[in-house]
């Protein structure tokens, strides 16, 4: 892959990080002109002192949610990809089956979230499990679209060379698949993480280990709200640089054996 | 018929085939025509007139509606599955954009479950025929010309060493004097290999440089309107092109095309 040039680096990181001086000035004068409690609004400074104090118990934090966050993207991509090629095999199966995952995709985590804790107990299983409930639905549909919209020449191709269905499903639909499941692994990528934090709000509660979202939760009940900002923006970053790890994994798989975006080919 | 076909029986032999695609769409209307064993057939026609719907008959991919069709004696699908080893050039390259070009090329030897090392050595030894280098075994389809990746395409269906290898008009896309080059080289594969070929084809000049009996169709219920020998001897040189006796035959199939079309 080629480097992307410093002239578009530059392009892309200094608006941005000019915009956010400008917010930060604009919030810090806010605070100060109009003498805005600490517990409705924090100055960026106090929010900066948090970041500094919290560092360890963010770092734990962010450990805590990430794992939760990649268990449960892990086994939804495995789980999601393994149902998609049942799926694939039986139109039969894919008319029975599919309804129960639009069920799940649909019903707000917060009212399975008590039968959850009722059969897995408080705590980071039952967090991974959120997180993978919510992260499996992109990858089924995506991975089940891919392995059977396949290019019906290729499927000529193979009946042609009398095929098996399994070497049909191993060696054609199954690579026709992988953009489909890594365009289906960006989004389950972001839900799995909103599910690692949102999860923990439900069926975290644990003081001794948490994450993120036991953080966000604790502080805001507590009105410590500079932890609060402190937690709330370390929540984003670790989405965005997830967001950002997972993009590069999938850019460099369809490079590599795909054909990639038009400016790497040779 | 270029070879004898009293005493040996035709590979392919299709007796009042009609086709239909619904109750209102008839697309080939009782089709008769033999292809002997070794023979190099080119089957002409303009768009739409249902050649290539004939040539995936015979590949065993669709089934007709009515009358008979069989290769080697037998349904086109039993055949391919037992005694015949039938491989399919298309229209697209449809090159599996994930693998090398060797593992392109050893896909049917692979799918057969033949050993590892047999699939290499008879990929590399189709290589040199269709003009490719060791070193572009090693590239991936992207990085090849439309050119090349018809060759490797060509390479993919000549590794089984075929018995009949059907072509579905595999150098339209290519430019005239590449399209050139790749009949001079199919016809001298043919000669070297000696499968029996069904070219198809809407360009009057590639029919008559290949075949050495082009089956002329019309349109709208496709239909075989004329079967005309090639009387060319082989090996047929580029110059071929520019004689009288070759421009006199291609007028007279041009002919023929526009009578059916009109």
């Amino acid at each position: 892959m080629r480097l992307p040039s410093v002239r578009s680096v530059l392009q892309a990181t200094v608006p941005p990080l000019v915009l956010f001086a400008i917010i930060v000035a604009v919030w810090h004068f806010c605070v100060q002109f109009y003498g805005i409690k600490r517990y409705i609004l924090p100055s960026p400074w106090q929010v900066g002192t948090a970041f500094w104090t919290d560092a360890a118990l963010l770092q734990r934090a962010v450990l805590y949610t990430g794992s939760a966050a990649l268990c449960g993207f892990v086994g939804s991509l495995i789980l999601g990809t393994v149902i998609a090629f049942l799926f694939s095999q039986s139109k039969m199966l894919r008319s029975a089956g599919y309804p129960y995952f639009v069920f799940l995709q649909t019903v707000p985590i917060v009212a399975i979230a008590p039968l959850i804790v009722r059969w897995y107990g408080n705590g980071f299983q039952s967090v991974v499990l959120v997180a993978g409930i919510l992260g499996l639905f992109p990858i089924l549909t995506n991975a089940t679209q891919g392995l059977l919209d396949i290019d019906p020449d290729l499927f000529d191709l193979f009946r042609l060379n009398n095929a098996s269905r399994w070497q049909i499903l191993f060696k054609l639909r199954f690579p026709s698949a992988v953009p489909a499941i890594c365009a289906g692994a960006r989004t389950s990528s972001g839900l799995a993480v909103v599910g690692s934090i949102v999860g923990e709000f439900f069926v975290g509660q644990s003081t001794t280990h948490y994450g993120l979202g036991y953080l966000i939760e604790a502080t805001n009940s507590n009105a410590q709200l500079d932890r609060l900002f402190a937690a709330v923006f370390t929540s984003t970053l670790f989405g965005v640089t997830s967001f950002a790890l997972i993009n590069l994994a999938s850019s460099t798989i369809l490079s590599r054996w795909y054909d990639g975006p038009i400016e790497n080919r040779q | 018929m270029a070879t004898d076909s009293t005493t040996e029986p035709p590979l392919i032999a299709v007796q009042n085939l009609s086709m239909s695609y619904g109750p209102s769409r008839l697309v080939l209307s009782d089709i008769n025509c033999d292809v002997g064993r070794g023979e190099f057939v080119a089957l002409l026609g303009p768009s739409g007139c249902g050649k290539s719907t004939l040539l995936r008959l015979v590949a065993g991919l669709i089934t007709q509606t009515s009358g008979s069709l069989t290769v080697a004696g037998q349904d086109p699908v039993t055949a391919r599955r037992s005694s015949q080893r039938v491989a399919f050039v298309f229209q697209e390259p449809n090159l599996l954009p994930w693998r090398t070009v060797s593992a392109n090329i050893a896909l049917p030897l692979e799918l057969r479950g033949i050993p590892k090392v047999e699939q290499t050595r008879a990929a590399n030894e189709i290589l040199s025929l269709v003009g490719l280098t060791a070193d572009d075994a090693r590239k991936r389809p992207r990085n090849l010309s439309g050119g090349m990746r018809m060759r490797v395409s060509l390479a993919r269906a000549l590794v089984t060493h075929p018995d009949l290898l059907l072509l579905d008009e595999p150098f339209a896309a290519l430019d005239d004097v590449l399209r050139q080059q790749l009949n001079e080289e199919l016809v001298r594969i043919w000669r070297d290999r000696g499968w029996t070929g069904l070219f198809v084809t809407h360009n009057v000049a590639e029919a008559v440089f290949l075949a050495q009996r082009v089956l002329v169709m019309g349109a709208r219920p496709g239909r075989i309107v004329a079967d005309i020998r090639v009387p060319f001897d082989y090996p047929r040189e580029p110059r071929l092109r520019a004689e009288p006796e070759f421009a006199r035959l291609c007028g007279e199939l041009s002919r023929q095309l526009r009578e059916v079309s009109r």
